[in-house]
């Protein structure tokens, strides 16, 4: 049985968007013979590139793609460089967690709120500093650049690269290398740039493939943050695929074509500029400089995640101000009063939404966690090392889901749905299995593949079956990062918006699509209802995974193992 | 000659669909309410207001009590998703098993599905309610964009553009006008001398491609045009005053016309910040809620434009492929109901003005419409007469085209 496991994964992963991706590429080309399109042609190409500011989108999606990704690896490995060990270092880590399971579109909001010209901030320092009675007529949320998108971007990105980056440098032994460099004389963020961080990188070379991706593609933040004349790619695919006229959707298809090839053309520019810095970085790091900038490095590391995991804090805190706000006119820096009613209003439309998405998060990953025990324990009983970090390895399709950009393969999948399926809570969990799965396995592999053998070794020595060893002694003493694979499991499904919405058909609500549909409407302090609840379902995760080992293990220290 | 099994499947399929096939007859409506019983009605509705989809939960649980059944709202950013939908459903084939029963809808989106015939009906003139609309009376409820609704939507609510503007701020202190533009063409002086103070909601959003056709009647040399379909007349001729309208409002605009808000309500939300000093809204009695929601502060005034503004009607319709129509007529004659209109006209739920007659209503129902005249955010006794009927709805597709074409990626 285990050893259909990894061909289970494989097919349930690749299946579905190498499916998604050809019927997309029909309809991209004319043929589509439900909605009449019996003959090849190149007609939605043309409508496409007929479309006003298309270009403009593209260009957008393709810079959030890369500066997206250059900011958030640039402040991870400055961070790591500059604050190792720092008392900073230990309350970072200690947030990647929260940070991370913070869905995407309530980080969004909350920078929203922060930064809007009737935003938080602006409120804190007026009328006093700027003398604004009024807000400022700036644009800054939704500014044509996509400036706001990729700030919002980056809050969330940094924690998943800092978290890559942390599991990859077990592998590393950083401190001695760091240690050698420091008895030749560099300070210590240059001697851990130059010794640890080329190393590094190929083992988090796929996440940052996936950040690319992602911020080129991403819907639900471009729809809060982004610019909307044009929108980015991605939205105004998902626009024309809506539109009553049916024959856009021909052009919709193409669209999400284009897009393919935009997230593509991001991914091939990033492997230039990968080269690009190989071939300068090698003068740097050989070079003998072991002084210059410390300090700057030092300060940049500590300085810019400080920002981004303060402006994220901050954010939520706005959004739960706003949840509670009475009258509110700017300039003042608080409401007026406080009220609970939004969230008695709020209450009896909340429950469906969180029992939707609790459900639905809990059975995908239930069975991500099912599949990626399978396919480890198979690993580990066949003997076979993982190949972790080569491009090549099948480790890569793992990451297909995350890199494949959702917009160009879920379109595909809808045309099931449109030929006649209703759409059902099983079509939108095995859409979520489709991004919780590969966030399972790469949380629980580390801690698998890192089981010191010999405890099962003695399991079988003294007669127990290889099945009994696994259910009694792997997975009590695996616990904590079976539950912390839960806890990011639960957290991949709560925040995704699009492959609920088209699955659902917009019929199966979450909290996520309910609180990013709210968005049009602009009403903050509903909006902050909604957000808090979307941040907070995916803590109760994570409280879980390190209250429970502590609750079930009192008197076995050993057991608790770090989550 | 050998009978093949295959053949006999759609026949087979019919017949066994077939009892659930036959439509539900409203003139007989015991047996609706009886075949309603314990259905679940989905209803696709514009969800970008919570006050609307406050009033949408309250007749979710009326009829839950009243006729045991389930009604879900299914949020849409954009009614035309639910079109789309509709459609794309039965070119796939899926003829009588559609994932949407109710769709709130009018103008262009009704035009679309009853050319496509994507509209079950003709259902509304029998439901039991409609009669209360006095439709001899007010042929704006049976006539949706100058097109006939012939029974195949039902009436739900009424809507006109009405202007709104913080009182203080025009308290004629010298920084303001003491009047705010009581016309489209004062309305570009005034934005020139209050530059980001006004603006309209992004195209393609409903509210904001009014703006545009209440722009166009009053800029047009003549209007005879805009009651037909676009295509029967020279579109860029009539619409050329509009364009050079525009083209001088922009710079003038909240974010100098280089952003707009994506709908409505967030007009609402500009002015309760005080990004912006005038407004406009779809629900007349929108600013007063407001000023009762704390949203905006109580100097908020109402008004409408000297030469008038576009008003329509709004609507329910169910699609054809609907597996619970009979559940959706009762929602659609209980939205019709003296009960149901009365709550959607009052301030502190909704404010979306009734369908019915009010005036031809016995006396105990008429009470229940009391509006409050002396609210000073409410708009003066008969300020809405001055309605402006909506041009053909091909002028709004047309115009928002035009408009994309114009303004998007410059």
């Amino acid at each position: 049985m285990l050893r259909f496991a990894p061909w289970l994964i494989t097919t349930l992963l690749v299946g579905p968007i190498l499916a998604g991706l050809a019927m997309a590429v029909l309809p991209a080309f004319g043929y589509l013979p439900a909605l009449g399109g019996t003959d090849f042609s190149l007609s939605p190409w043309q409508a496409l590139f007929a479309q006003p500011g298309l270009w403009r989108s593209v260009a957008i999606s393709f810079a959030s793609g890369l500066v997206t990704t250059a900011i958030s690896l640039a402040v991870v490995l400055l961070f790591l460089a500059g604050a190792f060990g720092s008392r900073l270092d230990r309350w970072i880590r200690r947030l990647i967690s929260p940070l991370l399971s913070l869905p995407h579109a309530a980080a969004a909001f909350g920078l929203a709120f922060l930064i809007a010209p009737s935003g938080l901030l602006a409120r804190l320092v007026s009328p006093e500093l700027t003398s604004w009675e009024r807000p400022p007529d700036l644009l800054i949320v939704n500014d044509p650049w996509g400036l706001a998108l990729m700030a919002g971007l980056v809050i969330k990105e940094i924690p998943f690269l800092l978290l890559m980056s942390l599991a990859a440098l077990h592998q590393l032994d950083a401190e001695r290398r760091v240690a050698m460099a420091r008895s030749l004389g560099y300070r210590p963020a240059i001697a851990w740039l130059k010794v640890v961080a080329p190393s590094l990188y190929p083992l988090i070379r796929l996440p940052a493939f996936a950040v690319i991706a992602y911020a080129s593609s991403v819907v639900d933040v471009a729809m809060i943050l982004g610019p909307t004349l044009p929108p980015t790619l991605a939205v105004s695919v998902l626009t024309w695929f809506n539109d009553p006229d049916l024959s856009r959707r021909f052009m919709a298809s193409a669209g999400a074509l284009l897009q393919l090839g935009v997230t593509a053309a991001a991914l091939a520019s990033w492997w230039g500029l990968e080269c690009l810095v190989r071939r300068l970085g090698r003068g740097w790091v050989t070079g003998g400089q072991r002084h210059a900038g410390e300090r700057a490095l030092r300060l940049a590391g500590k300085g810019l995640i400080l920002l981004a995991a303060v402006t994220a804090l901050v954010g939520i805190a706005g959004l739960a101000i706003h949840s509670l706000a009475g009258f509110w006119r700017f300039p003042d820096a608080l409401p007026q009063a406080f009220t609970w009613q939004h969230w008695q209003r709020a209450l009896p439309s909340l429950g469906g939404p969180v029992t939707a998405t609790l459900t639905i998060a809990t059975a995908s990953t239930l069975l991500a966690l099912g599949l990626a025990l399978a396919a480890l324990e198979n690993e580990q009983r066949s003997g076979r090392h993982p190949a972790q970090g080569r491009l090549a390895s099948a480790l890569t399709l793992l990451y297909l889901p995350l890199i494949v950009p959702q917009i160009a393969f879920l379109f595909g999948l809808v045309v099931v749905e449109a030929l006649g399926t209703r759409p059902t809570r099983w079509l939108v969990i095995f859409g979520h299995l489709l991004f919780v799965l590969p966030y399972v396995f790469l949380s629980l592999s580390e801690a698998y593949r890192r089981f010191d053998p010999r405890w099962m070794r003695v399991a079988l020595t003294l007669g127990a079956t290889p099945n009994g060893a696994f259910w009694h002694v792997r997975l009590p003493m695996l616990l904590a990062p079976l539950l912390t694979a839960m806890a990011v499991g639960l957290a991949v499904s709560i925040g995704q918006y699009l492959p609920t919405l088209l699955l659902g058909a917009g019929r199966v609500p979450t909290v996520t699509t309910e609180a990013v549909a709210l968005a049009a409407g602009g009403n903050r302090r509903l909006i902050g209802v909604w957000a808090l609840m979307q941040a907070s379902l995916p803590l109760i995760g994570f409280v879980i995974a390190v209250g429970l080992p502590r609750l079930l293990w009192t008197h076995r220290r050993g057991m608790r193992g770090s989550p | 000659m050998p009978i093949r099994p295959l053949a006999l499947l759609p026949a087979l399929a019919l017949m066994l669909t077939g009892p659930l096939q036959a439509a539900p007859d409203p003139a007989d409506w015991e047996a609706v309410l009886d075949e309603a019983r314990g259905q679940t009605v989905y209803w696709n509705a514009w969800a970008g207001d919570d006050r609307t989809n406050r009033y949408l939960e309250w007749v979710a649980g009326r009829v839950a009590d009243e006729h045991d059944l389930t009604l879900v709202h299914v949020k849409l950013d954009d009614t035309s998703a639910a079109v789309s939908r509709v459609l794309a459903e039965r070119s796939a084939g899926n003829l009588d098993n559609g994932s949407i029963d109710l769709i709130w809808i009018n103008g262009e989106n009704f035009a679309a599905m009853k050319a496509a015939d994507l509209l079950h009906g003709p259902f509304a003139e029998r439901l039991p309610h409609f009669a209360l609309t006095y439709p001899e009376h007010n042929p704006e409820v049976v006539t949706d964009f100058t097109l006939p609704t012939e029974g195949y939507e039902s009436p739900w609510g009424k809507a006109q553009i009405t202007f709104y503007y913080d009182g203080n701020e025009f308290s004629g202190d010298g920084t303001m006008a003491e009047e705010p533009p009581r016309s489209i063409a004062a309305l570009l002086a005034w934005a020139e001398a209050n530059p980001g103070q006004f603006t309209y909601p992004r195209i393609p959003d409903f509210t904001g491609s009014t703006f545009l056709k209440q722009a166009l009647i009053a800029l047009a040399e003549d209007t005879a045009p805009l009651y037909a379909p676009a295509e029967e007349s020279d579109f860029a001729a009539v619409t050329a005053p509009l364009w050079d309208y525009l083209d001088a409002l922009h710079p003038h605009l909240w974010r100098s016309g280089r952003q707009f808000p994506a709908t409505g309500p967030e007009l609402r939300r500009l002015m309760s910040d005080g990004e912006l000093s005038l407004a406009f809204t779809f629900y007349p009695s929108e600013p007063a809620a407001a000023v009762a929601d704390f949203e905006l502060p109580d100097s908020v005034r109402s008004y409408v434009l000297d030469e008038g503004t576009l008003g329509n009607v709004h609507f329910v319709a169910i699609p054809f492929n609907s597996p619970h129509k009979a559940g959706a007529m009762v929602v659609a004659n209980f939205l019709l109901s003296p009960e149901a209109q009365a709550h959607k006209q009052d301030l502190a739920v909704w404010g979306d003005r009734t369908v019915l007659d009010v005036a031809r209503l016995p006396e105990a129902d008429r009470t229940r419409f009391a509006i409050d005249e002396e609210n000073p955010a409410m708009l003066p006794a008969g300020a809405l007469e001055q309605t402006l009927p909506e041009p053909h709805p091909s002028w709004m597709t047309a115009l928002q085209d035009a408009w994309r074409e114009r303004y998007v990626g410059r």
